[in-house]
């Protein structure tokens, strides 16, 4: 009989979830994103993740911020199934040569206005990959970048901070 | 059991194909070196990699007489060129026709470019085919998956993988043993701590090198961990698969507690880069201890909930009841490891059968059913967070004094090791030439575990494919590399 007892629970105890967290930490805007941003975003964001070539840990982060500890959808941010419904692409890995085209067609499929969130260290520059035969040396190499949230994987706290910056750009500076 | 290495000729060779065809071995690799092919197999109480010299570019195929191998063979030609003769199943596997060469780790030649690839064909009335990948609709690596259904019946289901390719291995050869051991790290990020491990005892093998008991101690103690955060990760993503957000809200909270509790004592939630070769990177403080133990208590005690609830949800046993069943036999042919193997009878541990320090020393079952389903993945799961938290208490308990790292003298030598990750049994083999990398192959266990979700697959509804690949959890990146 838990289940009465575990709604019960869900009712009557203390949320766990955690105030949002404050600063940009290691996050880093482009200044295009930050003035587009500023005339064109509301207060809610649709996300379409695609894995370029991680391993696997950076996906297992951005899982995470779905728990009842971040829980990102208080924040009207919400990961969608379709690129046709998405505002940001949030990508991972080095972009690997046979991943390639289909992060390309996933870009081209995200209707503007559209940004694009590199997430982790082989994202951002290629990490231990970069220059090999079998992949780019990050993101930018593909696509133009407009958030940087680094670490191998970045916890779902650097991760919240990086999406939270999306949609306070009009209220920060970047780098504060 | 320890890796026995030999060199052997072409009837060799066969000799040993025979044995795999008869079921007396069951394949743990196949993969290319410098000087030829090496094949890694075990069973009847020994362990050998064979090594076949091949001057002229071909070998007697596995894969034509022995499935599970096929897919390693195909991997293997397009890396090192070298040609299964005899093979069915000739197409390319990692190869898109995309990177800038051909061969890579063997007689490098430029690309020709992509190639169309041909799915094997299903014939029949009424039938049609649903592509899907390599984007996926989830937060979930990429892979292909071409369904061929008759109506909502799924006729034939065939995987297509490579587009997390990232030439991981290609990257170590050539390098120092650091550098290679944070490539290992980042092979399969869910089981980073699995593949550090693997490593690290492949490396002091190779070496002569032996790290302090405390290290293989807390080595333990984070593979644990990890099994624990992985298990519960998936038994709750599961039921979410079967729309019972419910238990998947509930366990991801436990998930991330294990996390917050690896963080707080290794200092990286998924304990990245904390074993190295000679030990491990970070030790355990008496506070540390202590957020072990209240993880478990709160763990052990929380869990028991779930698992009342998941069997107490009729509508959810529904879904999961018979649905995507692996025979006993299939599971035995391809030596199918972890939750996979142990659902169909295969109650195979490379903690048991290895007996890797530390444990040999500790107590724990290995839990295995028959049915092999999507409830019987799920329960064997539930069965080994059950063990991890005893052993995770035990390790505590016994955990010794001392230094956690050792130095790793720059030698020379190669050697082999089996160990248990959440997923099943991971294989590391490496060689090292002064210091530097001069061979290796890691294999995810997902090699011989996908395969067997084409044939779980057969015969359901489309609908219950989420179910059944959540349940098999297959790796991408481990697979690809």
């Amino acid at each position: 009989m838990s289940m009465p007892r575990l709604l019960a629970e869900g009712v009557l105890r203390r949320a766990l979830t955690e105030p949002a967290p404050q600063g940009l930490g290691l996050v880093e805007l482009g200044p295009a994103f930050v003035e587009a941003a500023r005339r064109r975003l509301g207060r809610s964001l649709s996300i379409r993740q695609v894995d370029a070539g991680s391993c696997n840990a950076c996906e297992l982060e951005i899982h995470a911020l779905s728990n009842a500890y971040y829980d990102l959808e208080r924040f009207g941010l919400r990961f969608v199934a379709s690129p046709r419904h998405a505002d940001v692409l949030m990508v991972t890995g080095p972009v690997t040569s046979n991943m390639r085209q289909a992060l390309e067609r996933t870009w081209a499929a995200t209707p503007a206005p559209k940004w694009v969130v590199a997430v982790g260290g082989c994202a951002i520059d290629g990490g231990l990959f970069a220059g090999g035969y079998a992949c780019a040396s990050g993101i930018a190499d593909v696509l133009a970048v407009d958030v940087w949230i680094p670490g191998c994987p970045p916890s779902p706290t650097a991760l919240l901070q990086g999406l939270l910056a999306l949609l306070n750009a009009d209220r920060r500076q970047p780098g504060a | 059991m320890t890796w026995a290495a030999r060199t052997v000729d072409a009837d060799g060779w066969r000799a040993a194909i025979e044995l795999l065809a008869a079921g007396r071995r069951t394949l743990t690799s196949l993969w290319g070196a410098d000087d030829g092919v090496r094949m890694a197999l075990h069973g009847e109480g020994e362990a050998a990699i064979l090594a076949l010299p091949c001057p002229a570019g071909g070998y007697p195929s596995v894969g034509a007489h022995h499935a599970p191998a096929i897919r390693l063979e195909r991997a293997l030609a397009d890396l090192y060129g070298l040609r299964p003769e005899g093979a069915l199943d000739t197409r390319p596997w990692l190869d898109h026709g995309r990177w800038t060469v051909r061969h890579p780790l063997g007689d490098a030649e430029p690309s020709a470019g992509p190639t169309s690839y041909a799915f094997l064909a299903a014939e029949g009335e009424s039938l049609h085919q649903i592509p899907v990948g390599p984007v996926h609709a989830g937060i979930i690596e990429p892979g292909h998956f071409r369904f061929t259904a008759a109506g909502e019946t799924v006729v034939r289901l065939e995987e297509r993988l490579g587009y997390l390719h990232r030439g991981l291995q290609g990257r170590m050869i050539g390098g120092d043993l650091a550098g290679a051991a944070k490539l290992a790290g980042r092979a399969c990020g869910d089981s980073t701590v699995a593949y550090a491990l693997a490593f690290a005892l492949a490396a002091e093998s190779a070496l002569g090198a032996e790290p302090p008991a405390r290290a293989r101690w807390l080595r333990a103690l984070m593979a644990e961990l990890e099994r624990l955060a992985n298990h519960l990760g998936d038994i709750g993503a599961i039921c979410n698969d079967a729309a019972f957000a419910l238990l998947h809200a509930h366990s991801s909270v436990l998930r991330e507690q294990v996390l917050r509790a690896a963080d707080a004592c290794f200092g990286h939630r998924l304990m990245m880069d904390c074993i190295v070769p000679g030990g491990v990177a970070a030790d355990l403080s008496d506070e540390g201890a202590q957020t072990m133990r209240a993880l478990t208590n709160t763990v052990r005690q929380r869990f028991e909930l779930l698992v009342d609830l998941y069997d107490d949800t009729a509508s959810l046993q529904d879904r999961m009841v018979g649905t995507g069943r692996v025979s006993p036999e299939l599971a035995a042919r391809f030596g199918a490891g972890g939750f996979v193997g142990r659902a169909s009878g295969r109650a195979f541990d490379a903690r048991e059968a290895f007996a890797y320090a530390p444990y040999e020393a500790l107590d724990f079952e290995v839990p295995a059913r028959q049915d092999g389903d999507v409830n019987a993945r799920v329960w064997i799961r539930i069965e080994e967070v059950r063990q991890s938290l005893s052993l995770v208490e035990q390790i505590l308990a016994r955990l010794p004094e001392g230094p956690i790292r050792a130095s790793v003298p720059a030698g020379s030598g190669e050697n082999a090791a089996l160990v248990e990750g959440f997923r099943g049994d991971v294989f590391v083999w490496l060689k090292l030439e002064a210091g530097q990398v001069a061979g290796v192959c890691l294999r995810d266990p997902s090699w011989f575990q996908w395969p067997l979700l084409e044939a779980a697959i057969e015969g359901n509804i489309v609908a219950d494919f989420p179910l059944c690949n959540k349940s098999f959890n297959c790796a991408y990146a481990g697979v690809d590399l």
